[in-house]
C-alpha cells in the first residue's frame, strides 16, 4: 500500500481504524512511513546570548550550512539554551521573536550620505565613507584641539566631536571604540548606560 | 547586581520596586517564582502602576511617580523606631557608629554648606571626625548625638506614615504592611532583595533612590549575602560590559576616575586616587590604583609609555567639566560641537526633548550613525509628517550612515547584569555590507592614522603611538581584543623579596608574554599591560574562561562557578565576607556561603576578602572603601550624605511637602539645569496630571519597531489612564487623545485601565498617565510620536541620568 505521510496519519487518526489496518496487513512501508526528515538536523548550530536585556539568556541559533566559505548560511530557528543556568531553555516573547529583528527589512545594507540640505541618501562605498569622515575627523581634531588650558596645564582635550558607544555591541567592540576616543583625545563621551 | 540572577532563588523575601521584572525581565523573575515556590518567599511590589509583577505580588502598594525617597525614608524610620535592624550585622559592616562631624546640619529641606547661585554644596561639614592618629573616630554604645546611628534617626523620624501617605498617595496601612515584612528581615537568619530598573533611576534624584534601599539592605543585614544584595536589572543585554568599559567621560577603562584639569601632573592624579585606610587594619583596595592605572597605559601606548615620559599621562585627555549626554547635547544645541559619532544609540529618541535634540543635531556639520538598523537619529533631517515636522533643506548636517552588525553577526563577549562575561560566536556574516563594530573603528583609526602620517597636524604623537597589535589592522578579532582587556605581563613579574634572604632569587609568578591571572599581580613599574583591571583573568594562559560552559552548581545556592566569568574575581557575590558573622561563622547555617576555616577563608564562592585574613584582624567586607564598611553617610553624594525627598523637576503638587516654606529645595537644590531648560519645564495649573513612560514585553527600546513579530502582537502606540481620569474627561477606550507637555505632544489611542488609579496625595487626587516609549517614525509597526517629545531636559545630580519617570501633561481628546 502506498500511502504518504498526510494519508497515513489522516487513516491512523481514527484511532482504532489505524491499528486494525496494520492488524490486516496494510502496513505502510518502511521508506514511506519514515517522517519528513528534520528540518533542524541540516543545520549549524551557534549558541548565542539574546541582545535584549541583561538577563541575557542563552540562544542556540540555526543556520542553513555548514560554515563552509562559499556558503551564504540563513538563520532558519533560534531557541533557548537549554544548558544555560539562567534562562534554562526559556525565552520571552521579545527573545523567542528575535529571529525577525536580524532579519529586518529596515537593516542598513550599504553606507550612505545625506549631502547637506539634501532629502535623500545616496549609496556609497566603505572607502569614500571612512575618507570622507576621517577627513572630517582629522579637520575638526587639528582646528580644536586644546593642548593646555588658561593656567597652562596640558589638558589635550578634544571636545568638538562627540562619541555615543553602543551598548549592543561586545566588550571588545566597546573597548576599542573607547581605547580609539581616547588616543584621539576625546572627552565628550557616553554611552546608553547613562539613560 | 551585587548578586547574580540564580541567586534570587535563595531569598525570603523579594522587594520590587522602580521596575517590573516580570515584564521586562520574564526570565530572570523565574527566579523569582522559584523562591515563591520553594521558599515560600514573598514578593512585595510598590509601583504606580498595577503591572503584572504586582498581579502575582503578596503585597502590592501604589506610590505616586518620583516619591520613592519619602516611602523608603519612612522604612528606615520603621526600622529604627521598632529596633527592626540586624545590629551586629550593622556595626560590624556599615558606618553606624562612627562620628560625623558637630558643624553639620540639616535644616528646611537643605544640608548645611548649599550654595544656591552654584546649585552645589561645599561639603567641609560633611563626613567624619578623624583622630590624630588619622582614623575616624567611632562610638561602639551608639549613644553620642553625633554617630550616624544617632543622626540617622533624627533624620528620618520626619518621615511618619502619615507623611509618608500624604507625599506619595500610598495607604498607610499598604505601607505599614510593607514596613512589617521587610522588617522581619531584621532577623539574622532571613534575608531579603530589591530588584530595580530605570524605574528608580531615571529621577533627578535617582542615585539617592537607590541609595536610600542600599541604605535599609545594610540596616537589615542583607548585603553580601545569598538572597540578599540590591540589584540593578539592566536594560540590554551588554549594557553591563560597555559600563564595565568605561565608555563615558568621567571614567578611564576599570571604572578608574579620569583626570581633570585639576590634576596638573601624574603624582598628583594617583595620589588623589589611592586613599590611605581610615580604619586600623582596612584593606583600602583603591590603594593598588598606581598598578592598574600603569597596566593601562602600557595597554594603550606600549614602548612608548615609559616612566620617563610619566606613563603617557600627558597624552590621556583631562576633562573640565561634565560630558553626559545632557551635557554634550547643550553644547551642541550652544553650537559647540561640529561633530557627533553615533555607535548603536538612537539618541533623537533616548534623550529627553526631542525638541531641543533636533535643533542640536541641525548644528552639527557632520553626523555618523553606525547602527543595524535605520534609526530615528540617521533621519532626523527627514521630513515625517507631524511626526518628524523638519525642512531638510534648511538641515546642513552632513549625515553619514555606516551599516553595522547586530549580536548575531559579531563573535565577542557580553556581560549580564549579575556581571557574568559569556563568550559566543557569530552565527552568520552581517548582511550586505554591513561589518561588525570594531572593523569599523578599526578601518576608521587606520584611515586617520595614515591621513596624520602623511599630512602631520596637531599632536600626532598619540595617534602614531596607540597600541595595534592586531593582525589584521583593519579588523581586530574578539580574541585578540579581550586578551587585551585580560592583559599580559611584558616582563617577568616576581615574587617579592624574602625580608630574611632579600638576595635570595625569587620566583617567576607570570612569564614575561603570559596572560595575566589575576589584577592582583599587575604592577606600578610598567612590566604589566591590562586593558581593564577588572577584567583581569577572564582571558588566562590557559585560555578563555568566558567560553566555559560548565553547569555544575556544587553546593545547591545556584553558583555556577564554572559557566564564563564573573568580574571581579570570577566572584558571584560581593561583599560576600559580609555573609559571616564578626567571628566568621555564616549568619544562616542553612545558606552557608563563606566561612572562616581557621586559616582561610572558604566556601561557595570566591572571597571578597584577603584569603588569609583571620576574623581577629578585623578586616572589614567592604574593601574599596578606605573605612573598610559601607557608609549610611556618604559625603559622595552630590545632595546630600543622606537621601532626603525632593519632589521631580515638574510636580504636581508645587510644594516639598517635607519642607513646604522653603522654595529653594522643591526639588533636587543639586541637580544641574541649564539656561532655558528651567524655562521650559510645566506648572501643575496648566499641565495637571503626572506622567511616567513605561516598556512593554512585547518591545525592546526602539529597535524591535523593526521586526515584525513584535509588530504584530503591539502594532501601535498607546497612552494609558485609570478609568475615574478617563470619566472626568469624557475619554472611551481607544480614543485618540493629544497628551502635551510645556516641550512637545504626542497623539496616540487611550487605553483605559483598572492598573493606574488617582492617588490622595496631600487630600487631593493625583492622576497618572503612563506612556509607553516604543514607537517612532521608523519602523514595521505603525508610526508614532517620539514619547521623548514629552520629557524634560534634565538628569539625576550625580549620574545626570534624564527624569523620564516623573513629569507633568494635560491631556485632551485629539
Amino acid at each position: 500500500m502506498d500511502m504518504n505521510r498526510r494519508k497515513f496519519l489522516q487513516v491512523s487518526g481514527a484511532g482504532l481504524v489505524g491499528s486494525s489496518l496494520v492488524a490486516l496487513g496494510f502496513s505502510p512501508t518502511a521508506a514511506l512511513a519514515q517522517t519528513r526528515q528534520f528540518k533542524l538536523a541540516r543545520t549549524t548550530e551557534t549558541r548565542s546570548t539574546c541582545p535584549y536585556c541583561s538577563v541575557s539568556c542563552g540562544l542556540v541559533i540555526y543556520t542553513l550550512g555548514d560554515k563552509a566559505k562559499n556558503v551564504k548560511p540563513t538563520i532558519v530557528h533560534i531557541e533557548g539554551d537549554p544548558d544555560h543556568p539562567v534562562n534554562r531553555g526559556t525565552l520571552c516573547p521579545k527573545g523567542a521573536g528575535v529571529m525577525d529583528m536580524i532579519q529586518s527589512p529596515n537593516r542598513v545594507l550599504h553606507p550612505q550620505v545625506r549631502e547637506p540640505g539634501s532629502k535623500d541618501w545616496k549609496r556609497i562605498s566603505w572607502d569614500e565613507a571612512l575618507t570622507r569622515v576621517a577627513k572630517h575627523m582629522k579637520a575638526d581634531r587639528d582646528a580644536n584641539l586644546i593642548k593646555t588650558n588658561a593656567a597652562g596645564v596640558t589638558v589635550n582635550r578634544w571636545n568638538s566631536t562627540a562619541l555615543l558607544v553602543s551598548s549592543a555591541a561586545s566588550n571588545e567592540s566597546g573597548y576599542l571604540t573607547v581605547k580609539v576616543a581616547r588616543g584621539l583625545g576625546m572627552v565628550a563621551l557616553d554611552t546608553q548606560a547613562r539613560i | 547586581m551585587t548578586n547574580s540572577w540564580n541567586d534570587i532563588r535563595n531569598t525570603d523575601l523579594v522587594l520590587i520596586m522602580g521596575g517590573n521584572a516580570a515584564e521586562a525581565h520574564p526570565c530572570g523573575f523565574k527566579w523569582v517564582t522559584e523562591a515563591m515556590q520553594h521558599r515560600k518567599a514573598k514578593l512585595v511590589v510598590v509601583d504606580p502602576r498595577f503591572t503584572r509583577s504586582a498581579a502575582v505580588a503578596d503585597v502590592y502598594a501604589p506610590i505616586r511617580v518620583g516619591t520613592d525617597i519619602a516611602f523608603l525614608g519612612g522604612v528606615i524610620n520603621y526600622l529604627l523606631s521598632n529596633d527592626k535592624i540586624h545590629l551586629d550585622y550593622a556595626k560590624f559592616n556599615t558606618d553606624i557608629s562612627f562620628l560625623t562631624k558637630p558643624d553639620f546640619k540639616f535644616e528646611n529641606g537643605l544640608f548645611s554648606g548649599y550654595d544656591e547661585a552654584k546649585r552645589s554644596y561645599n561639603k567641609a561639614s560633611w563626613g567624619y571626625q578623624l583622630g590624630d592618629d588619622g582614623y575616624v573616630k567611632v562610638d561602639e554604645t551608639l549613644q553620642d548625638p553625633l554617630c550616624v546611628y544617632q543622626r540617622l534617626k533624627a533624620h528620618y523620624s520626619r518621615y511618619t506614615p502619615e507623611m509618608v501617605s500624604r507625599i506619595c498617595g500610598t495607604p498607610q496601612d499598604k505601607f505599614l504592611q510593607v514596613c512589617q515584612l521587610l522588617g522581619e528581615m531584621s532577623a539574622p537568619d532571613k534575608v531579603s532583595t530589591i530588584l530595580y530598573a530605570l524605574g528608580w533611576t531615571q529621577h533627578s534624584v535617582g542615585s539617592q533612590n537607590i541609595r536610600t534601599m542600599a541604605m535599609i539592605q545594610l540596616l537589615l543585614g542583607n548585603m553580601g549575602r545569598p538572597g540578599g544584595g540590591v540589584n540593578a536589572l539592566r536594560g540590554h543585554a551588554n549594557v553591563q560590559g560597555i559600563t564595565d568599559m568605561n565608555a563615558y567621560s568621567e571614567v578611564l577603562s576599570g571604572y578608574m576616575l579620569a583626570p581633570t584639569d585639576a590634576d596638573t601632573n601624574r603624582t598628583e592624579y594617583l595620589a588623589r586616587r589611592t586613599p590611605k585606610p581610615l580604619r586600623p587594619n582596612q584593606m583600602a583596595f583603591t590603594q593598588n590604583f598606581p598598578k592598574w592605572h600603569t597596566s593601562l597605559m602600557k595597554a594603550y601606548y606600549g614602548n612608548a609609555a615609559t616612566a620617563e615620559n610619566d606613563f603617557a599621562y600627558d597624552w590621556i585627555p583631562k576633562r573640565e567639566g561634565g560630558y553626559d549626554i545632557l551635557h554634550i547635547f547643550e553644547m551642541m544645541h550652544q553650537g559647540k560641537v561640529n561633530g557627533f559619532l553615533v555607535q548603536g544609540f538612537n539618541p533623537l529618541a533616548a534623550v529627553p526633548n526631542k525638541q531641543k535634540l533636533s535643533a542640536a543635531l541641525s548644528k552639527l556639520k557632520y553626523l555618523v550613525v553606525m547602527d543595524p538598523l535605520e534609526t530615528e537619529t540617521s533621519e532626523f533631517w527627514k521630513n515625517y509628517g507631524p511626526l518628524n515636522d523638519v525642512k531638510p533643506e534648511e538641515i546642513q548636517t552632513e549625515v553619514f550612515r555606516f551599516p553595522s552588525s547586530c549580536f548575531a553577526e559579531e563573535t565577542g563577549s557580553f556581560t549580564n547584569s549579575s556581571r557574568v562575561i559569556s563568550w559566543k560566536e557569530a552565527a552568520l556574516p552581517p548582511p550586505g555590507e554591513a561589518k561588525v563594530d570594531s572593523e569599523i573603528v578599526a578601518r576608521l583609526f587606520m584611515k586617520i592614522r595614515e591621513l596624520y602620517a602623511k599630512e602631520g597636524g596637531t599632536l600626532p604623537e598619540p595617534v602614531a603611538a596607540l597600541t595595534w597589535p592586531y593582525i589584521n589592522a583593519n579588523a581586530p578579532t574578539a580574541a585578540e581584543l579581550l586578551r587585551e582587556i585580560n592583559g599580559r605581563a611584558l616582563q617577568d613579574v616576581l615574587a617579592p623579596a624574602d625580608p630574611k634572604n632579600p638576595n635570595a632569587p625569587r620566583a617567576v609568578l607570570v612569564k614575561a608574554g603570559d596572560q595575566m591571572p589575576n589584577f592582583a599581580l599587575l604592577q606600578a613599574d610598567g612590566s604589566t599591560a591590562c586593558g581593564n583591571w577588572i577584567y583581569a583573568g577572564c582571558w588566562q594562559q590557559s585560555g578563555n574562561m568566558t567560553a566555559r560552559r560548565d553547569t555544575a552548581d556544587p553546593t545547591g545556592l545556584g553558583v555556577y562557578g564554572g559557566w564564563g566569568w564573573s568580574w571581579p574575581a570570577n566572584r558571584r557575590i560581593l561583599y560576600n565576607r559580609a555573609s559571616a558573622d564578626k567571628d566568621g561563622k555564616p549568619w544562616d547555617p542553612s545558606r552557608r556561603y563563606l566561612a572562616w576555616t581557621g586559616s582561610a577563608w572558604a566556601g561557595a564562592d570566591v572571597p571578597d576578602m584577603r584569603p588569609n585574613a583571620a576574623p581577629e584582624e578585623g578586616v572589614g567586607s567592604f574593601i574599596m572603601n578606605p573605612e573598610g564598611v559601607a557608609r549610611l553617610h556618604a559625603i559622595g553624594m552630590a545632595e546630600g550624605p543622606f537621601p532626603e525627598h525632593y519632589e521631580p523637576f515638574e510636580t504636581p503638587l508645587g510644594v516639598n511637602l517635607m519642607c513646604p516654606d522653603n522654595p529653594k529645595a522643591v526639588s533636587n537644590p543639586a541637580a544641574r539645569v541649564f539656561k532655558g531648560d528651567l524655562e521650559a519645564f510645566g506648572k501643575k495649573e496648566e499641565f495637571p496630571y503626572a506622567a511616567t513612560t513605561y516598556r512593554l514585553t512585547e518591545h525592546h527600546h526602539f529597535w524591535t519597531k523593526h521586526a515584525r513579530s513584535n509588530a504584530v502582537t503591539q502594532p501601535a502606540a498607546f497612552v494609558e489612564i485609570g478609568e475615574d481620569l478617563a470619566r472626568e474627561k469624557g475619554i472611551k477606550q481607544g480614543d485618540r487623545v493629544r497628551v502635551k507637555s510645556n516641550r512637545g505632544e504626542v497623539v496616540a489611542a487611550c487605553v483605559v485601565t483598572k492598573r493606574m488609579r488617582a492617588l490622595q496625595v496631600d487630600g487631593k487626587p493625583v492622576h497618572t498617565v503612563g506612556i509607553p516609549i516604543h514607537w517612532g517614525f521608523k519602523g514595521v509597526t505603525q508610526n508614532g510620536y517620539l514619547a521623548n517629545s514629552l520629557t524634560p531636559f534634565v538628569g539625576d545630580a550625580n549620574s545626570q541620568t534624564p527624569e523620564f519617570k516623573a513629569f507633568l501633561v494635560n491631556l485632551e481628546k485629539a
